[in-house]
Order: structure tokens, then sequence, then C-alpha cells
């Protein structure tokens, strides 16, 4: 689904590189964890995933066909257009996309109990939500266009560790039931070796993924794994391998 | 009932109190210092003038505050015209708005009499004076508002592949309505200014009477009580017309402020 090699990026008013020599591959139907210190450059990679930075030089293919695959995007911040209901928020892509109203409606009504939300709340306005059930609409309008590829720009950082726990939860359930391809980024340890097949891990100056991690837990994942010996053991490899590319 | 009562005492009682203590001591002083009248009428003959020439003083408050709103209201359309151009082209931005900020800070006394010079006496040249002073800083904060919108949600249009005009009118206008309620705020308490000041210029062919008018009159006439009705009138009017542009805006703004407790 993502081919990325040999990509660079330099921002426009710096000297140094923010990604550099870096590769990737993601396979269709594939999650993956992006794990790294803070300002390596995780969020630039996916937004040149996503087409939202210009690529400085490397190549890098997304989707398999010809066409565009149909992209996702759930961004640190709910980013939720104050003036719209919650319903009228998660069928702004389909409306951009100029689909006729009654289609969007009824994707925007799917999407909304795919994410567990009431049809009470469709009628209701952000500012009356608290921050997980922002971040939940949120998730419901990236996939109200069925993405083909989702990405995740730490989406979870800053709610509390259970709302935490309990959106990670939800996030795999709607994976295992539309199979598409994710690429999570994340600076949380246990939140990438929860979810993700596979963590890759970044150094920063300049960011590239150094390593790469196989998480051999099968799926579905339950809450209850959270307390295997030997999902706290693979938090505190990763943990470890992570701290020596930071030091 | 009990919670307005209180709010009614600590919120209204204290200021009113005060209102009332001044005028006592104002009465008083007058009285016991002897001031003339021609500098400083004691509250009392000021109520007597307000009363004596109340017929004038509310046609006055009426025909100054009908250039005030139309003049005001010709500023938010214009002022949000202007600023959606400025939105569209940086062209034309980068040429007008030095221009748009430097018109700002040219004091209205000395263009109102250029104005007048330009489009004659009369209803009209009031307005266009009220229009000047008020115009800008709609302008202003509309552009602002129509520029500086919320990266993340420029992305997600950007994303969904947006047109110019998708991005114009789903994301950029919606977002400047909060900026445009602030500047026509701002413009409200100017447009007063402005008619007023326009009025001073206007008011020798005696067929506008505004508030202006009776400022310039009561001047040399030594009429202060007269002068100070007319300042309380065009403060009067000046809240009145801040509260009905707030009043419009916090309607308007309902969706973005929504409470928890609404449905």
């Amino acid at each position: 689904m993502i081919s990325a090699s040999q990509i660079q990026v330099i921002f426009r008013d710096q000297q140094a590189a923010v990604l550099d020599q870096l590769d990737l591959q993601v396979e269709r139907g594939e999650f993956v964890t992006v794990l790294g210190p803070s300002g390596c450059g995780k969020s630039t990679l996916l937004r040149l995933i996503a087409g939202l930075q210009p690529l400085t030089s490397g190549r890098l293919e997304v989707g398999e066909s010809e066409q565009p695959p149909q992209l996702g995007f759930v961004f640190q911040d709910p980013t939720l257009l104050p003036w719209r209901t919650v319903l009228d928020n998660i069928r702004l892509p389909l409306e951009l996309q100029q689909l006729p109203l009654e289609q969007q409606l009824q994707a925007a009504r799917q999407s909304l109990q795919l994410i567990g939300l009431s049809d009470d709340d469709a009628t209701k306005y952000p500012r009356m939500l608290s921050g997980g059930m922002r971040m939940r609409v949120s998730l419901a309008r990236s996939l109200v266009t069925e993405p083909d590829l989702l990405l995740l720009d730490e989406p979870f950082a800053a709610l509390d560790d259970i709302l935490r726990q309990q959106l990670n939860e939800e996030l795999l359930a709607v994976w295992q039931q539309r199979q598409q391809t994710i690429v999570f980024v994340t600076h949380n340890v246990s939140e990438a070796v929860f979810l993700s097949q596979r963590v890759c891990l970044m150094q920063s100056n300049p960011g590239l993924v150094v390593d790469e991690v196989e998480i051999p837990f099968p799926y579905p994942r339950e809450s209850a794994l959270r307390g295997e010996p030997e999902f706290g053991a693979m938090v505190q490899q990763v943990s470890d391998r992570l701290r020596e590319l930071v030091t | 009932m009990s919670a307005g009562r209180q709010r009614w005492k600590s919120n209204l009682l204290p200021p009113l109190l005060l209102l009332v203590v001044t005028l006592l001591a104002w009465q008083l002083l007058v009285w016991l210092l002897d001031v003339k009248p021609y500098v400083l009428p004691a509250p009392g003959s000021v109520a007597r003038a307000a009363i004596r020439e109340y017929r004038d003083l509310l046609a006055a408050v009426w025909l100054t505050g009908k250039a005030a709103g139309l003049g005001l209201l010709i500023s938010i359309c214009l002022g949000t015209v202007t600023a959606l151009l400025f939105s569209q082209s940086q062209l034309i931005r980068r040429s007008f708005y030095p221009y748009a900020i430097a018109l700002q800070t040219v004091p209205i006394v000395a263009i109102a009499p250029l104005i007048v010079i330009w489009f004659e006496e009369g209803f009209h040249s009031v307005v266009l004076v009220t229009v000047i002073i008020s115009l800008f800083p709609v302008i202003t904060a509309v552009t602002t508002g129509l520029t500086s919108i919320d990266q993340g949600q420029f992305d997600l249009f950007t994303l969904n592949r947006a047109s110019r005009w998708q991005l114009l009118f789903k994301l950029r206008v919606p977002s400047a309505v909060p900026y445009l309620v602030t500047g026509a705020r701002t413009a409200a308490g100017l447009a007063v200014v402005g008619a007023i000041v326009g009025e001073f210029f206007v008011s020798h062919s005696l067929t506008h009477r505004g508030l202006g008018y009776f400022i310039q009159f009561s001047v040399p006439n030594l009429k202060v009580d007269l002068l100070i009705c007319c300042v309380l009138c065009a403060t009067l009017l000046g809240v009145l017309m801040f509260a009905a542009v707030s009043l419009a805006g916090r309607y308007l703004l309902d969706r973005w402020t929504a409470e928890m407790e609404q449905h």
C-alpha cells in the first residue's frame, strides 16, 4: 500500500533535513505504528503519505492502482467545525467530494454507529461534547469515506489513559471489521504494542526509520492483553530499543 | 428568583447608588460654591433642559441614530465584501491592505469637511463620514478571520480535494463570523462618533438637526445644560448601538458558543 525509499524532506526555512534516507514499506491491510520521540518527524512522514507535504527527494508510492487510494486522516486535534453538528461534521468529506446528500447522510449515520455514538449525539454541536467524544467524532469522520488507507497522527495523545485504552480497542474493532490499511503515529510505547502488527521505530535529527519490531500477539486483542506478562516484556523490549535511539 | 435578586443586588445596586450619590454631590457643590450655570449647571437644570427640549432632542437622537445605523450597515456589508476580495487575491490584499490600515489612523475631523465639500451638505454626507470611520475595523477584522484559519481544518479540506469555493464558503466564511462580530462591535461605537462629527459640518444648512447640530448650537449660546443633555444622548445612542450589535452577534454566534445545557 505504501512504498517509500530514500525519502528526504527539507522545510523551506530550515537547513537540516527533517526526514532523511527514510525507508518504509506497508502492505495492504496491515496495521503499522510509527513510534519515536517528539520532533522526530513522525507527523511529517504522515503528512507526506497523505500528500499534504511535498517531497524534497526520494520515491514514494501510495496505493496500488493508478487511482490514488481513498484516504482517511485523523489529526492530533479533533479539528471539528464548531458551527456544524456532529452528523454534519462527519459527512463533511463526502460533501466536499460532492456526493448526493442522501448518500452523505446514510454513510455518516453508518460511521456514527460504527464508532458507537448514539443518534442523540448526532444533533449536538462539538462544544457540547467531551474531549473523548470529540475524538470519536473525528474518527467517525475519517471513516465516512470508507478509506483504503487510514492515517492517524497521535489522535489520543491528549486523552486520559482509560479513555485512550477504550479508543484503542474501538479502533481495533473497526480495523477488524473494515480491514483497511492503518498507519498510526504515536509516542506511547504501550499503545503501539497493543495496536499494531509491526512497530516502526524512528530516530530524530534526521528522522528515519531505524528498526522494526514485529508484535506477535494474535487478534482480536482484548483489554486483558495489557495484563499479560508477555505484553509487559514486549513493551519493555521496545522501550529499551527506543531509549537506545534517543540517547 | 432569589438568584435573580442576588444578581440585582450585587451587580446593579452599587452602580445605581454611586449614580445617586454623585448627582446629589454635584447638586450640592453647585449650590454651595455658587457655580455659574454657563460653566456647570446643576443636575436639576440639566433635567429641566432635557424636559424642555425633549422633542428636539429625541428627533436629533433619531436622526443621528439613523445616520449612524445606516452607515454601520453599509460598513458591515462593504467591509465584508472587501475582506472577501482581500482573502481571494494576495495581489489585491498586498496592494490595498497598507492603505486600509493607514486610513484608519487619519483623524475623521480632518476628513469630514472634505466630504461635505465634495458631496454637499445633507444626510448622505453624514452617512458617508460614518462609513469612512466605521469601515476599516470591519475590513481588518474580517480579513484576519478569513485568512487565519486553523491548519488542521485547512488540511482536512485539502485532503478531500475541496475547491477554492468550498474552502471559501464552507471554511473561511464561517471561521470569520466571530471576527465579523468583533469588528462590527468596534464599528458600532465609531459610527456614532462619525455621525456626530459629520453633523458638525452639515449643520449650517439647518436641514439636518442631529445631535451634532445641537452640540454646535449649544456652545456659542452657552447652553451648557443642553450640551450635557446632548452628551448623555450621544452616550446612550452609542451604548444602544453597541448593545444591538452585541445582541445580534450573540444570536449569530449561538452555534459557536453553544453550552452543555442546550439541546
